[in-house]
């Protein structure tokens, strides 16, 4: 019996691709001076905006394979990850502070960060979604450890985060909706070792967007498929992308729906958009002026449900981005004020700046718990709409406050650039706005 | 596996609580919030019920006792979920019908738990059956309970108590008051002890009993006590005097426990007072959309959505907590968690819904602006909301009380 069979579907494909990574292997074991050399000595990093590839269906399945519902196991209110998530959540906690901390200052001028992505496939982050019929690492819904995956390492930057794990929420909404083409045609590509970039490009630079009710890239149907046009806004890796999820009305229908776009195929003009924060994920707008795609390439047939479903599905990734965001706030106060002396004693001895502290902790442990609620939620696939809503409202309202916070307590040195709260205060505004992008 | 939805096994508990609030509770919340200091008598009968609930076998408890925490060692390996989360189930369920009522619940008072949680056996036996209420405050010492000056001092094989205690809940009706008391002012937190004092001892004089904002339903009495003589087998807990803190942190630790359920209480306010609001806000043409950005909502449903967040959150930490309780998982930060956020959450949400229901929400047509009365006592009593940031904070920065005051 597998692990996937016995738990909680999270296989044991995962886990060996971890293992045998030589990211992690360094990284459990190197001090600060290895670090650099490693660096220095890594492979150069894969071509950047590369055209070559072309994605054909080697084999496919008579019918798509997807992940099981997740049990509700013994039924109690439990929060213990179980074992494999345990693993796999210390080995993204230490990829996260050995190298995406250190790394999130460079990627934000664009340094390193196809280097860190690269890196960041080796952990097998596009398999946590994808069955293992289908060269994935889980049998059953997985949508739990995703947020764990999403929490874990946002911790230790946001934006590269975002460009990192967009390929898995193109490939888990493959696994989840796609077709048995669909599948054979970009999973085996996604769950490579050479994954490409990828996104799932929903938002679009409007104020008061609305991805259900007023989305206004349009895919019109012509013979063989359909031709989209639109504008998308913050897309990360735009510039590099291979695969484009597009979420685009369909004319005729009144109903929004999920488009595969190979951007190689034209039609599809991208530019840099650089934002507030999440720089590290290379984001960018783009144009979609009668891009072509063929009439397989509309997901779960424009299925309503299944949209609704994806955007609630990538709130709930962003709700888990804010979690991880938060906690770094919170760790990182914590020493700060305990060693920043003002008026003859350390600041935290002060209850203006230690309650400060104490509604971070509190607004960061709320978001996460809803967040965790609504993703097993999720994988037992009951309704979780609401849930989702409410983790997105605490990652809007609480998410924004903590990286205020965050950067108050530091006072002006909070304001400069040496400190990464500045930059958390960025990235957390994001955290309830983005649409789209992540899929857990 | 991770898991945060209701287990199932408490389903018929959870019914029966439900029950109770929405036949026997909110038909009578307005009458006992009109008719302050009468007594409930519709709850004797229920008590019985409450009784049968808390022997239900390894369902766990659904009462004030429930949170005793079981030894090392008994029951199964591996995640539990027992009377400290049952207990809070119900508790949420009993509050989204009447905090007062809930409160005035015979043998369920904040002196049952204390019971229950430092108890040794031959005093749990001794005590069982009997309504506990708790006295700590003074008139000089309210957050700050290491400085009481109820004095208890040794007799022989008895401790004779002085002092004033006032904010007893079920004061007037309890049998039993545990009695918070000082051996040695000078020897500070180490040398305060609990005391269960029978409600008839003659030196346990009942001043008078207070009026209130809200949970009208339940008696606060304020009491004398004059050379009041308690069996030395009343004290709970060692009887040395702790040369550190750890004595009064024992005597604290109670309130790990009882967090959660006030945090429970709060939760369950806050879902009263959002269900109702629902209707309200359905009978005037709007409902919060769970697929539309918040933005693009009509105020009124974009800040029910908040509200119902930030309710979530609260009654997710509060199940956490609970839950580490009954895993035997020391709970103290996240109980502190709980507290304050379900506190906070409970004020602003009772008196947003008020404001959202307008001339409805402020009369006293409906139950809105008693549940708003009501609220703000959660965030208070049980360690304010500030107690709780202190404790949340100390935890955080490994602080000392003398570092953090």
């Amino acid at each position: 019996m597998t692990v996937a069979e016995r738990s909680m579907g999270l296989g044991l494909r995962a886990l060996n691709r971890l293992a045998g990574s030589e990211v992690v292997d360094r990284l459990g074991v190197r001090k600060p001076a290895e670090r650099a050399l490693y660096r220095a000595t890594r492979d150069g990093f894969k071509v950047v905006g590369r055209t070559g590839r072309t994605f054909a269906a080697a084999q496919r399945l008579g019918r798509p394979a997807r992940p099981r519902p997740a049990g509700s196991g013994s039924g109690l209110f439990d929060l213990t990850p179980d074992d494999e998530q345990q693993m796999l959540v210390e080995a993204w906690r230490d990829f996260a502070s050995a190298r995406l901390r250190p790394a999130a200052g460079p990627a934000e001028k664009g340094e390193g960060n196809a280097e860190v992505f690269a890196e960041a496939n080796e952990l097998g982050l596009t398999m946590l979604g994808v069955p293992e019929e289908l060269g994935g690492a889980i049998s059953e819904r997985s949508a739990v450890t995703a947020v764990l995956a999403a929490e874990a390492l946002s911790h230790g930057d946001a934006g590269l985060t975002v460009g990192a794990l967009a390929p898995a929420g193109v490939a888990t909404a493959l696994a989840l909706w796609g077709d048995a083409d669909q599948q054979a045609t970009y999973l085996p590509a996604l769950v490579g070792e050479d994954v490409p970039a990828a996104a799932v490009a929903v938002a679009e630079p409007r104020a008061l967007f609305d991805p259900v009710k007023r989305l206004e890239t349009v895919a019109r149907p012509q013979a063989g498929g359909f031709v989209i046009s639109g504008e998308k806004a913050l897309v990360p890796r735009a510039s590099d992308a291979e695969l484009l999820l597009v979420a685009a009305r369909i004319e005729g229908r009144g109903t929004a729906g999920l488009f595969l776009v190979e951007p190689s195929d034209g039609g599809v003009l991208v530019k840099d958009e650089p934002a507030m924060g999440l720089r590290g994920a290379r984001l960018g707008r783009l144009v979609l002026q009668d891009a072509p795609v063929g009439r397989g390439a509309l997901l779960a047939e424009g299925d309503p449900k299944v949209f609704a479903e994806l955007i609630a599905r990538s709130r709930l990734a962003w709700a888990a981005v804010a979690a991880g965001v938060s906690k770094a706030v919170l760790d990182y106060v914590i020493p700060y004020a305990n060693e920043r002396i003002a008026f003859g004693e350390p600041i935290s001895h002060r209850q203006a700046v230690a309650f400060t502290i104490s509604n971070i902790a509190v607004e960061q442990e709320g978001l996460r718990l809803v967040t965790l609620k609504a993703a097993s939620r999720a994988d037992q696939e009951k309704d979780f709409a609401r849930e989702a809503a409410l983790a997105r409202s605490l990652a809007l309202r609480h998410g924004m406050q903590i990286g205020s916070d965050g950067v108050q307590i530091l006072g002006g040195a909070g304001y400069i650039t040496e400190h990464p709260v500045e930059r958390w205060y960025r990235d957390l505004r994001a955290a309830g706005l983005m649409e789209g992008v992540l899929v857990v | 596996m991770i898991n945060l939805e209701t287990p199932k096994k408490f389903g018929p508990l959870i019914a029966q609580a439900r029950q109770v609030a929405d036949e026997v509770f909110r038909p009578i919340s307005r009458r006992y919030d009109r008719e302050e200091h009468a007594r409930p008598k519709e709850l004797d009968m229920l008590a019985a019920l409450v009784d049968g609930m808390n022997d239900g076998s390894d369902m766990g408890g659904a009462g004030a006792a429930g949170v005793r925490r079981s030894k090392n060692g008994d029951g199964p390996q591996g995640n539990r979920n027992g009377s400290n989360l049952s207990t809070a189930l119900s508790i949420i369920e009993l509050c989204r019908g009447d905090v007062g009522l809930l409160l005035s619940m015979p043998r369920q008072g904040l002196g049952n738990s204390a019971i229950a949680s430092v108890a040794d056996d031959e005093q749990l036996e001794r005590f069982a059956g009997q309504w506990a209420a708790m006295a700590i405050t003074e008139p000089e010492a309210g957050s700050d309970s290491a400085a009481i000056r109820t004095t208890a001092v040794r007799d022989g094989d008895e401790y004779v108590l002085n002092g004033e205690k006032i904010y007893v809940t079920a004061g007037e009706r309890a049998d039993l008051v545990v009695v918070w008391a000082t051996l040695d002012r000078a020897k500070g937190r180490g040398a305060i002890k609990s005391f269960v004092v029978e409600r008839s001892n003659p030196g346990l004089k009942l001043d008078r009993l207070e009026h209130k904002l809200g949970i009208r339903a339940s008696d606060t009495a304020a009491f004398t006590l004059q050379d009041c003589r308690v069996p030395k087998e009343n004290l709970l807990g060692p009887p040395e005097i702790a040369e550190s803190t750890g004595g009064f942190a024992g005597a604290m630790q109670t309130f790990d426990n009882t967090r959660p359920l006030v945090a429970a209480m709060a939760v369950g306010l806050t879902r009263a007072c959002l269900e109702e609001t629902r209707k309200l806000l359905a009978d005037a043409g709007v409902e919060p959309d769970w697929d539309a950005p918040e933005a693009t909502q009509v105020a009124a449903a974009a800040e029910y959505l908040q509200m119902d967040a930030d309710y979530e959150a609260a009654y997710l930490l509060t199940l956490q907590a609970a839950w580490m309780a009954d895993n035997g998982k020391p709970n103290s930060l996240q109980a502190s968690l709980a507290k304050a956020k379900a506190g906070r959450t409970c004020v602003d949400v009772a008196l947003r819904c008020v404001a959202l229901a307008g001339t409805l929400g402020y009369g006293e047509s409906m139950l809105l602006e008693k549940w708003a009365r009501d609220a703000k006592i959660l965030d208070i009593f049980e360690g304010t909301q500030q107690i709780q940031l202190l404790i949340i904070a100390r935890q955080l920065l490994g602080l000392s009380s003398a570092q953090l005051r």
